[in-house]
């Protein structure tokens, strides 16, 4: 083992966990704002100029709330769940390549935290340990509103995850590789996947939207119906966990369909070959970052555009049109590959 | 003592003292938070044995699918250790007994076998890869494969019918 190896992972994870939870914090601000110019208002604009200050006054306020704990809820998992939900949301920022490999005093540092050759199983299986944060939690409050969202919330997540699996073969047959920076690469070089891909890119997107239970797809937390969902009897800082480990699960599930579908680090109409080793890797880390950043807009838009599905149109548009669809998908794209590697 | 004995142990603690907890937990929804660390802990094993891919499936498939059914389904029932009946003092006994029975069997069947006899290997071999384990089920096992794929199929089949109103 070489100690300048996990000195630098160590590092990286460090940086890594950091900036995911800055954006996440101001993802909460730029969604207010965001929010008040789609409805003709202003947003937060107290706290500091333009109130950017908000998310630290926020914060700040959920870390000094009373901390409530059911006298009937199950004290262990009432505290597990929230730790989970943030611990999976976290998870999946390891096999992310932020961008292309610097040179550091003659040591090549690759700008992602894991290169694994099963990158893309490894972010299927953190999604599918997210429901156990939402179930522990809404389980172990004790409250029937809580079940009933929690159990909604995971029969949502375990439905749209089947789509989203099937739309992501068809990019995997593509690549030829289940490695991230392997993916990735290749659409530097060549195009960006949702040229290939533009029915899976749309089926992906949907299905990242439910599985962040982001409006359209907020049933687990759906207030007319079931007073707060999932988090209904959490208090205090735990709350702000649940709420800040949905925003990170946005951010990292945008970085992820930017590396999948947009070209990763992929400057476009730059040729990232010209350039010296460590320019090119902050002219991809600004490349991956602003499409983050747009798809993060997108999806804010769509909240504030679409009203909130009914349970069994939300069942319907899972099983009934995603899964058909991305199988066709995935069937079409078979047969063109073959059909190229014949002729 | 390298690190990958160190990991060994310590997997090999974590996945017998939970699955002993699985049983011995009250709760039905502990036992079942347990079986999922002690597939947890086994996932470790496949992958200090170079076996990524079965690890991943693993917990995707096992402690990612399959426990939330189990969830699902003791929340919805509402089970508790209040509400589990008395057994029969002989049901204890029978169950003692045949599973005894399974473990002399099973020590029995193992025991002149060939992997007995060698170490395990750790760290070493590569057909656990996804591109090695791929090639020899599409090439060699191949129909194997389809069929039970269609086995599959048939308890989807199954299920949907179960499932559909009247």
């Amino acid at each position: 083992m070489d100690w300048e190896f996990i000195l630098e992972k160590l590092l990286l994870i460090t940086v890594v966990v950091t900036v995911s939870l800055v954006v996440a914090m101001y993802a909460t601000y730029i969604e207010r704002k965001f929010a008040g110019f789609i409805q003709d208002r202003y947003g937060p604009d107290r706290a500091g100029p333009f109130g950017i200050l908000q998310p630290l006054a926020d914060g700040l306020k959920l870390f000094f709330k009373e901390e409530v704990i059911p006298s009937h809820s199950n004290k262990l998992l009432f505290v597990l769940g929230p730790c989970l939900a943030m611990l999976t949301a976290m998870m999946t920022s390891a096999v992310i390549p932020w961008s292309s490999p610097i040179e550091i005093g003659g040591r090549t540092v690759s700008l992602q935290i894991a290169d694994i050759n099963i990158g893309i199983l490894y972010v299927f299986g953190v999604v599918s340990m997210g429901v156990y944060g939402m179930m522990i939690g809404g389980w172990a409050s004790n409250n029937k509103f809580s079940l009933m969202a929690a159990l909604r919330g995971a029969s949502q997540a375990i439905s749209y995850e089947l789509a989203m699996g099937l739309s992501l073969i068809a990019v995997l047959m593509l690549s030829g590789s289940l490695s991230l920076r392997v993916i990735t690469e290749q659409q530097v070089t060549g195009l960006w996947n949702i040229v290939y891909q533009p029915l899976g890119f749309l089926i992906f997107f949907v299905c990242a939207l439910a599985e962040c239970n982001r409006a359209p797809f907020d049933l687990p937390e759906a207030e007319s119906e079931l007073n707060f969902g999932y988090h209904q009897e959490y208090s205090s800082m735990k709350l702000g966990f649940f709420l800040f480990a949905e925003y990170i699960n946005m951010f990292i599930s945008c970085a992820l369909i930017a590396t999948l579908y947009l070209g990763g680090y992929d400057m476009p109409f730059v040729n990232e070959a010209n350039l010296s080793g460590s320019s090119a890797a902050i002219v991809g880390a600004v490349a991956l970052f602003s499409k983050t950043f747009f798809l993060i807009l997108v999806f804010m838009w769509i909240r504030w555009t679409l009203p909130r599905f009914r349970y069994d149109q939300l069942m319907n548009l899972g099983w009934k049109s995603l899964i058909p669809l991305a199988l066709a998908n995935m069937l079409i794209t078979g047969a063109v590959i073959l059909w190229t590697m014949k002729g | 003592m390298s690190i990958t004995h160190l990991l060994f142990w310590f997997l090999t603690v974590l996945a017998l003292g939970s699955a002993l907890m699985v049983i011995f937990s009250k709760n039905p929804v502990h036992s079942i938070l347990w079986l999922i660390a002690t597939f947890f802990a086994i996932s470790g094993h496949y992958i200090l044995l170079n076996a990524q891919f079965l690890a991943i499936v693993n917990i995707i498939v096992y402690a990612g699918a399959i426990m939330v059914l189990f969830l699902f389904v003791v929340m919805l029932m509402n089970l508790n250790s209040a509400s589990i009946p008395l057994k029969n003092k002989w049901l204890g006994f029978a169950g003692v007994i045949s599973g005894g029975s399974l473990l002399l069997v099973l020590t029995a069947a193992l025991k002149d076998t060939e992997i007995m006899r060698n170490d395990v290997m750790m760290k070493t071999g590569d057909i656990g890869l996804i591109h090695n384990l791929g090639l020899v089920l599409f090439k060699d096992y191949v129909l194997p494969f389809e069929i039970s794929s269609v086995l599959f199929l048939s308890a989807m089949v199954g299920a949907v019918v179960i499932g559909k109103k009247d």
